[in-house]
C-alpha cells in the first residue's frame, strides 16, 4: 500500500523498538514525573511548616503573662467588709507601687508608674479578697498582671537591651537630681561615636531638604521672570494686578532664601560637631537610650563625653562614694525611646522591681478562662470558645437529624424523576455556594423576619447549619450508598420490613461514615467566620455566654477582631487563638479518622 | 408445643415426584424491567416436600422469575410483574396482602453469601426478633440451637456464637444464610445459585443439606450446573430467553427431554 510496506514487509511483521535511546528517553521521563511530583510535596510541606512555624513562633509568647508581686494593705477603712465591691482596689494595687518607689512624687511620674500594672489589677485584688476576706486590715503579698506594654517589654519584643560592666572606676556627683558620672577612662568612647554617626545621618538629612529647598527657589524665580516680563507687558488695572503679585512671590522668595541659608548652616553645624574629636554631646530620643546604674541607682545619660556621662537620676543613688570597677553597669536599650511604649523611666522601674524579684512570667490563665478586652492582657479566649461550642451545638443538633433524614429519604424512599434530580443538583451546588450568601440569607431571614436576637449562638448555629446540611446530605448519601446491596437483601429475604432494613442494618453501617461526614461538616462550621460578620457575631463581647441567646463571638471571628486591634500583644494573642482553633480542628479530624478506623467494615 | 417441635412437625416421607400438594402456583407471569419484557408467560408449580431447580444459561430469568416468588423484585422501581403468583390459596401479588408475611413465609437464599455483619447468634435471631416469634431469651436460644443444627453448622460454632458471622469460611457462611432464612419457620426456600460462590467441598456439603431439609421445606433452587440440578432436585425447569421451555420430573428432563432447545443446554451445545 506505502512505500514502508512494500519495502520492508508489513507493518504487523515489526518489532518492538528497543534501542537503548528509546528506552533511556522513557527512563528519564519517568525520573522526571518523580521530580515534579517530589517538587511538589516539598514545596507544600515548605509552605505548611513555614505557616506553622511562624504561627507557633509568634503565638508561645501569649501563653505566658508577666506578673508583678506587690505588697497591698488591705485597710480596713477602705475595703468595707460589708460591701466589698465598692472599694477601690485599683488604688490599692497603685498605693503600693507608689510605696515600693517613695521618690516617685511628681502627678505625672505617679501617673506613669501606675501604668505598669494591668488595668484589671482591680479584677484580681477583689477576687483575693471574696476568696478570704480575713486579709482586711493586713498587708499581703499579690500576684498582680503587668499591662500590656510592660508584658511586651519584659518579653524582649519592644527592644534589645544591651548590659555592660566597664572596668574602671566611676565617681558619681551627687545622689539624686542631675548627676555627673567622671570615669577614669575612655570608657564612654562608643556611645560618643555612635551620637556622632547619629549626628552626621542627621546632617544629611538636612543637606537633602537644603537641596529641595534650593530647586523650589530656583522655580520660583523662573515665575517671577515670566511674571515681571507680563507686566512690563500689561497696562492699567491688570498691570497693578501683576504687579502686586509680583512683590508677594519676591518675599516669598526671600523668606524661602532665609530658611535655605538656615539649613545650611544647620548641616555645617553638624558635620563640625559630628567631625570633631571628643567633646559633649547631647542624647536625643532618637538614639538609644543609655542607663547607668551604679550605688544602687540609676542615672539616664542626656550628655555624654568620652570619660563623663551627665543625666538625671531615675532612682536616686545611695551614695556619691566611686563605685569600684566592675561594680556599675551601662544598660543600653537599642531602640531609640521615642519608638518605645515603654519609656526609660517605666523601664527602670521594670528593672529594679525585676531585682527585687517580683517579676515573674506565669502561664497566662486568663487566656482560657476570660472573654475579650481591649487590653491584651485582660483578654481571653474563653467567651468566644464557649460562644463557638454553644454555636456547634444548635448547628449539630439541626443539621444532623435533617441532614440524615434528608439523606435516607433521598436515597432509600425517593422516586427516581426530575423533582428528586432537581433537588440532588441542587444539594451538590448547595455545597459550593459561598458562605457569605448564607450569612446574607441569615440576616435577612432569622434577624430581619424571625427577629431573633443578633450576635447569638442560636442565629449562628442555624445559618452554620444550612451552610453544613449539604455537607451532611451528600456524606450521608455516600455512606448508605456504601451499604452493600446483599445486606439489604439479606434482610428483605427474612422479611424486615424497608424501614427495619434501614433502621436495623443500613443506617448502623453506614453510621461511621456518615459520622465522619458530620465531623468534617462541623470542622468546616468551626472554622467558618464570613455567615457570622453578617448576623453580628462580630461585636466586641466581653462576657462569656451562657446561654443560646446570649450575645457571643465564635473562635475564628475572635482570631480576626485580635488581627485587627492595634496593640502589639494582640499579634501574640492573634496566633495563640489560632494555635487553640487549629488543636480543636485537628481534634474533630482525628475523631473522624479514629471513627473511621473504630468502625470501619469489611464484606 | 414448643417452638422446635413446631418447625419439625413436618412429614418425613419422600413420596414420587409428581404427586406431591402444589405449594406455588404461578400463572401467566410476565415480569417486565422498564420497556424490555424479561419473562414471557411462566406457568410453572412449586410441590410441597421437593426441589425445583431452575436451570438455563445466563439472562435467561430464572433468577428474575425466583425473585417474583417472594416478590424481592419489587425493590426495583422500574419492575413490573403482572400474571398470578399463589402461596397455598393466598395470592401474593393482592394489594391487601403484607410483603413483609410473603417473604417471612417464603425465605431466601442468596448467591453470595451475605450474612450480617453481627454475631452468629444475632445472625440467625435476627429474623424470629422482628417476627415476634420467640418471647423468652430461652425460647430464642432454643431457635438458635435448631437452626444450626438443622442447617449443619451447630458442631462447628456452637463454642462462638458471639463471633461475627463474616469470620466464618464461605461454605460455613452459606450454611449460617440457610440457618437464617430456616430461622423464621417459612414454608418454602428460594435459593439463588447458593454454591456458585463456593468451593467443591462446601457444594458438596451445601447439597447434602438441601437434601435433608427438603422433608421440612418446599424449595425452589436456581443452578448453573446441571449435574448439581440432576442430584438436589425432583423437578427441574428449564429457562431459555425469559421462556420456560421445559418442566418435568429431573429424571425426564435429563434423560428424555421432550425439547430439542432443552436437550442442546444439556448435552452443553449452548449455554
Amino acid at each position: 500500500m506505502t512505500d514502508a510496506t512494500s519495502n520492508s514487509g508489513s507493518v504487523m511483521d515489526r518489532k518492538p523498538d528497543l534501542s537503548a535511546k528509546r528506552v533511556s528517553r522513557r527512563y528519564a521521563a519517568e525520573a522526571r514525573f518523580q521530580a515534579y511530583g517530589l517538587g511538589a510535596i516539598f514545596i507544600a510541606v515548605a509552605v505548611l511548616v513555614w505557616l506553622l512555624g511562624t504561627i507557633v513562633f509568634q503565638g508561645l509568647p501569649a501563653f505566658t503573662q508577666y506578673k508583678a508581686t506587690v505588697d497591698v494593705t488591705f485597710d480596713a477603712d477602705e475595703v468595707d467588709p460589708e460591701n466589698l465591691a465598692a472599694a477601690n482596689y485599683q488604688a490599692l494595687a497603685r498605693r503600693a507601687l507608689y510605696d515600693r518607689f517613695p521618690n516617685v512624687t511628681a502627678r505625672r511620674d505617679k501617673r506613669e508608674l501606675s501604668s505598669v500594672l494591668s488595668g484589671g489589677a482591680d479584677i484580681t485584688l477583689k477576687e483575693f479578697v471574696e476568696a478570704d476576706p480575713s486579709v482586711i486590715g493586713t498587708t499581703r503579698k499579690v500576684q498582680v498582671s503587668v499591662s500590656d506594654s510592660m508584658d511586651t517589654f519584659l518579653k524582649g519584643q519592644m527592644t534589645d537591651i544591651e548590659e555592660r560592666r566597664p572596668d574602671t572606676e566611676l565617681v558619681p556627683s551627687a545622689i539624686e537630681g542631675e548627676v555627673s558620672l567622671l570615669a577614669s577612662g575612655n570608657v564612654f568612647a562608643d556611645i560618643l561615636a555612635g551620637v556622632k554617626v547619629e549626628l552626621e545621618a542627621q546632617a544629611e538629612d538636612v543637606l537633602s531638604s537644603a537641596r529641595r529647598e534650593r530647586r523650589g527657589i530656583g522655580i520660583l524665580e523662573n515665575d517671577l521672570e515670566a511674571l515681571q516680563a507680563r507686566a512690563n507687558e500689561a497696562v492699567g488695572e491688570e498691570r497693578e494686578g501683576l504687579l502686586a503679585r509680583v512683590a508677594d512671590l519676591e518675599s516669598d522668595i526671600n523668606a524661602r532664601i532665609r530658611k535655605l541659608s538656615g539649613l545650611d548652616e544647620r548641616a555645617a553645624f553638624l558635620y563640625n560637631t559630628a567631625r570633631s574629636s571628643g567633646g559633649s554631646l547631647d542624647l536625643t530620643e532618637a538614639m538609644p537610650s543609655v542607663l547607668i546604674e551604679v550605688n544602687g541607682g540609676v542615672v539616664k545619660a542626656k550628655k555624654v563625653a568620652n570619660d563623663q556621662i551627665e543625666g538625671t537620676a531615675f532612682i536616686p543613688l545611695q551614695s556619691s562614694a566611686a563605685a569600684a570597677s566592675g561594680d556599675w553597669t551601662v544598660v543600653t536599650y537599642v531602640t531609640p525611646e521615642r519608638g518605645r511604649q515603654v519609656k526609660d523611666q517605666t523601664a527602670t522601674w521594670l528593672r529594679e522591681l525585676q531585682k527585687d524579684g517580683a517579676i515573674e512570667s506565669t502561664f497566662a490563665d486568663v487566656l482560657f478562662t476570660k472573654g475579650d478586652s481591649r487590653a491584651p492582657e485582660q483578654a481571653g479566649l474563653w467567651g468566644a470558645v464557649v460562644g463557638s461550642f454553644l454555636t456547634l451545638i444548635i448547628t449539630l443538633m439541626l443539621s444532623f437529624p435533617i441532614g440524615v433524614l434528608a439523606a435516607i429519604y433521598l436515597e432509600e424512599f425517593a422516586p427516581q424523576n426530575r423533582i428528586t434530580d432537581l433537588i440532588e443538583v441542587n444539594i451538590n451546588n448547595l455545597a459550593a455556594v459561598p458562605s457569605i450568601v448564607f450569612g446574607l440569607l441569615g440576616l435577612a431571614m432569622f434577624l430581619n423576619f424571625f427577629v431573633l436576637p443578633r450576635s447569638a449562638p442560636l442565629v449562628g448555629g442555624m445559618v452554620l447549619a444550612l451552610m453544613t446540611l449539604p455537607t451532611i446530605i451528600i456524606a450521608t448519601r455516600a455512606a448508605l450508598k456504601a451499604v452493600p446491596p446483599s445486606i439489604r437483601e439479606a434482610a428483605l429475604g427474612i422479611g424486615a420490613s424497608k424501614v427495619q432494613v434501614i433502621t436495623h442494618h443500613v443506617l448502623p453501617l453506614a453510621m461511621p461514615g456518615i459520622l465522619t461526614g458530620t465531623i468534617i461538616g462541623m470542622a468546616q462550621a468551626l472554622g467558618e467566620t464570613a455567615p457570622l460578620l453578617m448576623i453580628g457575631m462580630v461585636a466586641f463581647i466581653v462576657d462569656v455566654p451562657t446561654g443560646f441567646t446570649d450575645p457571643a463571638t465564635v473562635l475564628p471571628v475572635q482570631i480576626y477582631i485580635w488581627a485587627d486591634s492595634p496593640e502589639r500583644a494582640f499579634v501574640a494573642k492573634t496566633s495563640a487563638a489560632i494555635m487553640v482553633l487549629l488543636t480543636f480542628l485537628i481534634m474533630m479530624n482525628a475523631l473522624a479518622v479514629l471513627l473511621r478506623r473504630r468502625f470501619e467494615r469489611r464484606w | 408445643m414448643s417452638v422446635a417441635e413446631n418447625i419439625a412437625e413436618t412429614p418425613a416421607s419422600e413420596p414420587a415426584a409428581t404427586n406431591m400438594p402444589v405449594k406455588m402456583e404461578t400463572r401467566d407471569v410476565n415480569v417486565f424491567y422498564g420497556e424490555k419484557q424479561a419473562l414471557f408467560d411462566v406457568s410453572l408449580d412449586v410441590r410441597k416436600n421437593q426441589v425445583t431447580s431452575l436451570i438455563g444459561p445466563s439472562g435467561c430469568g430464572k433468577s428474575t422469575y425466583l425473585r417474583c416468588l417472594n416478590r424481592m423484585n419489587d425493590v426495583v422501581d422500574i419492575a413490573r410483574v403482572t400474571g398470578s403468583i399463589k402461596l397455598d390459596e393466598d395470592d401474593i401479588y393482592d394489594p391487601k396482602v403484607d410483603v413483609v408475611e410473603i417473604r417471612a413465609r417464603i425465605g431466601m437464599v442468596f448467591q453470595k453469601p451475605n450474612p450480617f455483619p453481627k454475631s452468629i447468634y444475632d445472625n440467625i435471631a435476627y429474623g424470629p426478633r422482628i417476627h415476634g416469634i420467640a418471647s423468652t431469651k430461652n425460647e430464642m436460644d432454643e431457635i438458635v440451637e435448631v437452626s444450626l443444627k438443622r442447617a449443619g453448622l451447630w458442631e462447628e460454632v456452637k463454642d462462638r456464637l458471639a463471633e461475627p458471622g463474616t469470620g466464618l469460611s464461605g461454605g460455613q457462611q452459606q450454611r449460617l444464610c440457610i440457618a437464617r432464612a430456616i430461622a423464621v419457620s417459612p414454608e418454602v426456600i428460594l435459593m439463588d445459585e447458593p454454591c456458585s460462590a463456593l468451593d467443591p467441598i462446601a457444594t458438596a456439603r451445601i447439597e447434602e443439606l438441601i437434601d435433608e431439609i427438603k422433608d421440612k421445606y418446599s424449595i425452589v433452587i436456581v443452578t448453573h450446573s446441571m449435574q448439581q440440578a440432576a442430584r438436589v432436585s425432583q423437578r427441574t425447569a428449564f429457562f431459555h430467553l425469559g421462556i420456560l421451555v421445559e418442566e418435568g420430573d429431573t429424571e425426564q428432563i435429563f434423560t428424555n427431554p421432550r425439547d430439542e432447545r432443552t436437550q442442546d443446554y444439556i448435552t452443553g451445545r449452548f449455554g
